[in-house]
């Protein structure tokens, strides 16, 4: 345990993220307000005009410029963070894959919204499913206190393998509700970050570089096979930082994944972010039952940790896998195809169905965590079921 | 025009600052003269940033880049976003101690007209608005030349492209251009100016004028297309040369708001020869009423500057602002 003194605060999802940026203290910040994310950016402005931070804040005219200066101020050697929600994520989707591609530590503090159409402010995860592919690690959290130590960890991480981060919290589910948050001291948040060290720099006009040029069919594979490999070397890195993050400042956060009442489990869960707080609720409830249930809370989505999932599931024999967004593939959620497709190889494969639930903010209450559980019990003892189900929809 | 930014045309030679040989930019094609012309005129290193087109794909082909200053490109429509966050963080850098505050940068983000006057206006719009240090220079060759001669909306009336083709009922494109510069200068920004790669003195003027100033400033350089618009590879200079001298293409600035024609042809060349000067217009000498419309256009925006001018007589400014 450390001596690292630790402050409780009563904090909404939306103060915390702000409140850990404000701790950073990056050095340039360019963001765009949208709903539900929009405090994140005025509290953060409120900073600067206060001179809590010397951040050059950048109040861009869109989402797409405002990831398009966070590009141009990190390869100018910069610490630089956003925040976005839903159709802002979205409109960012081009300069997402050109930030990774050219290996920049950017970090994005995201706040989950559903997509148009219709449009929608309450949360659900088709944004960030969206860019699911764009080269971003991507981090789920549950609530307020860990999204403002991840978006700590998410800077460390992402200066340490070069690629950038963003990290998640459920829209005014976590983003509006007030939480208790144990904060770190400025200081002591200040050191452990350090200065960055660019990998390389556009301000260097003595040794002059080239950044984001043409590569055609000669090159093009090879750097995108370079930029998978950072991918796959991430995986060390998380597991890294914050384990060491636990160990110097006294916290048990989740490194991939959260096994909760996993020991002896014959049947389990899977979710992510805020549902999981009450899909551990329904785990006691059937507990207390004698079902032996667990849960398995996802947290870093990308890159996907299934080898973390196989040491889990490897000895139940029923899966549900919960998404709060659908692929529209006509086969499920995103969460649910990977899952599937990383566990196609266990010994004994369990059988796995989907849940798509919550779309566009829908209310997820204890009732329908207890249906899920029931079904995938259902499964478990060899019923017939439908591969994916809409769960709290009226059908 | 003040001569203080002047540069006789031994002390640009002698700078040389020049892309490398062998980038792969069409024989004849005029916007390495910009490049070459625009880096030696800066006294201050520059970082560049290229908006998606012609440029930059020719002088990027990795591994050969031709640039000889640190040069960023990032996407199509964001060359003014991302020097903007360029820009803001050599601001925090110097304010922070991590990058020296006497080492004085100049900011400068290249863009085709597509990438300015279509899909990059927004980003421009809001990176002036915001008031970023530095210069957007806009090489416009009428057209997406890139993507194979499509019509932008700096294409002229009647010209033909491969959106824009002139058919058995169209004569080529049906609209003007838009006034890209005093649509910047409308943003208040200090110094917006329009050039051509044919007057080199007056260009370069204009550039060592907008990088002396602190806060966005434009130049928009006209940048004939070899096969974009039709015409034999050693006549880009001249064909750039009749715009200006038929007026189609008028060399002015607006510094603070104040408007000046930097040059008046003397003998006027009649605007069926830049007309018959390329084979986007070819089909035009048999619209009469096509051209009047052309002749029409013109005058306008000539009265138009010429109002413009006078505001220096009302407020009694004679010399630069
Ligand atoms: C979002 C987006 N849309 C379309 C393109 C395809 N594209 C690349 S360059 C270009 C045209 C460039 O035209 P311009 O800016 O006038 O420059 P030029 O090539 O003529 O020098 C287009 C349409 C793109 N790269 N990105």
């Amino acid at each position: 345990m450390s001596e690292t003194l630790k402050v409780k605060q009563a904090l909404t999802g939306n103060e915390a993220f702000a409140f850990a940026m404000k701790q950073i203290n990056p050095d340039v910040v360019a963001a765009y307000p949208i709903t539900p994310a929009t405090e994140i950016v005025q509290i953060f402005s409120k900073y600067v005009a206060d001179g809590e931070v010397d951040t050059e804040f950048v109040a861009v005219e869109s989402e797409h410029s405002a990831m398009s200066a966070c590009i141009g101020a990190a390869t100018a050697g910069a610490r630089v963070m956003t925040g976005t929600s839903s159709q802002g994520l979205a409109l960012m989707h081009e300069v997402l894959y050109i930030a990774s591609a050219l290996r920049l530590p950017i970090v994005l503090a995201e706040v989950n919204r559903a997509l148009s159409a219709p449009i929608n402010i309450h949360c659900d995860h088709s944004d960030t499913m969206g860019s699911r592919d764009s080269g971003w690690i991507q981090i789920y959290c549950e609530n307020a206190n860990e999204g403002y130590h991840s978006l700590i960890q998410a800077v460390k991480i992402a200066e340490t393998i070069n690629l950038p981060v963003m990290v998640t919290l459920d829209g005014f589910i976590i983003s509006h509700g007030m939480e208790v948050v144990e904060t770190l001291e400025t200081d002591v948040v200040r050191q452990y970050l350090g200065k960055r060290k660019p990998l390389y720099n556009v301000l260097d006009y003595e040794n002059p570089i080239m950044v984001g040029p043409l590569d055609l069919t000669d090159y093009y594979f090879e750097h995108k096979r370079q930029q998978i490999e950072a991918m796959k070397k991430a995986k060390d890195v998380i597991e890294e930082v914050i384990t060491d993050y636990n160990k110097r400042f006294g916290f048990d956060f989740p490194v991939f994944a959260e096994a909760y009442r996993m020991e002896d489990a014959e049947y389990a869960i899977l979710s992510m972010s805020s549902a999981a707080g009450t899909m551990k609720e329904a785990v006691d409830v059937m507990r207390e039952k004698g079902e032996k249930v667990g849960l398995v809370r996802l947290k870093v989505f990308r890159p996907f940790p299934y080898e973390v999932l196989q040491e889990f599931f490897k000895n139940v024999k029923a899966i549900g896998v919960m998404d709060r967004s659908d692929s529209v593939s006509t086969m499920g959620g995103p969460v649910f195809n990977e899952v599937r497709s990383a566990l196609y190889d266990l010994d004994t494969r369990p059988r796995i169905m989907n849940f798509v639930f919550g779309l566009g903010g829908r209310d997820f209450p204890l009732s329908d965590a207890l249906y899920i559980v029931n079904r995938v019990k259902e499964l478990k003892e060899g019923k017939t079921l439908d591969f994916v189900e809409y769960v709290g929809v009226r059908e | 025009m003040a001569d203080s930014f002047s540069l006789s045309l031994k002390e640009l030679a002698r700078r040389n600052k020049s892309l490398a040989p062998g980038h792969r930019a069409c024989a004849g094609c005029p916007f390495p003269a910009v490049v070459r012309m625009t880096l030696s005129a800066s006294d201050y290193p520059v970082v560049v940033a290229n908006a998606t087109g012609c440029m930059e794909v020719t002088t990027s082909i990795f591994p050969f880049g031709a640039w000889p200053v640190p040069w960023i490109h990032n996407a199509f429509e964001n060359a003014a976003a991302t020097i903007s966050g360029v820009e803001a963080a050599y601001k925090a850098l110097v304010r922070k101690g991590v990058v020296p505050a006497d080492k004085k940068i100049k900011f400068i983000a290249f863009g085709g007209d597509g990438g300015t006057y279509d899909i990059g206006l927004q980003s421009l719009s809001g990176a002036a608005e915001r008031g970023h240090n530095f210069l957007y220079i806009l090489y416009d060759n009428e057209g997406y030349m890139n993507t194979g001669i499509q019509r932008s909306s700096s294409t002229p009336y009647g010209a033909s492209t491969t959106t824009s083709p002139a058919g058995k009922v169209l004569h080529g494109k049906l609209q003007h251009k838009k006034p890209i510069v005093d649509i910047m200068a409308a943003h208040g920004i200090p110094y917006a100016a329009q050039a051509s790669v044919s007057h080199w003195n007056d260009y370069v003027k204009k550039v060592r004028k907008a990088l002396s100033i602190e806060g966005p400033t434009f130049i928009a350089v006209y940048s004939p297309c070899v096969p974009g618009w039709g015409y034999p590879e050693n006549k880009s200079i001249e064909v750039a040369k009749i715009a200006v001298e038929s007026g189609f293409w008028p060399l002015y600035e607006v510094e603070n708001g104040y408007y000046k024609i930097n040059y008046r042809p003397r003998n006027p060349v009649p605007i069926e020869e830049f007309l018959k000067s390329q084979a986007r217009f070819a089909h035009l000498l048999n619209y009469p009423e096509a051209i009047e419309e052309l002749k029409r256009f013109i005058q306008e925006r000539w009265k138009f500057l010429e109002f413009m001018e006078k505001r220096r007589e009302i407020d009694g400014v004679t010399e630069n602002v």
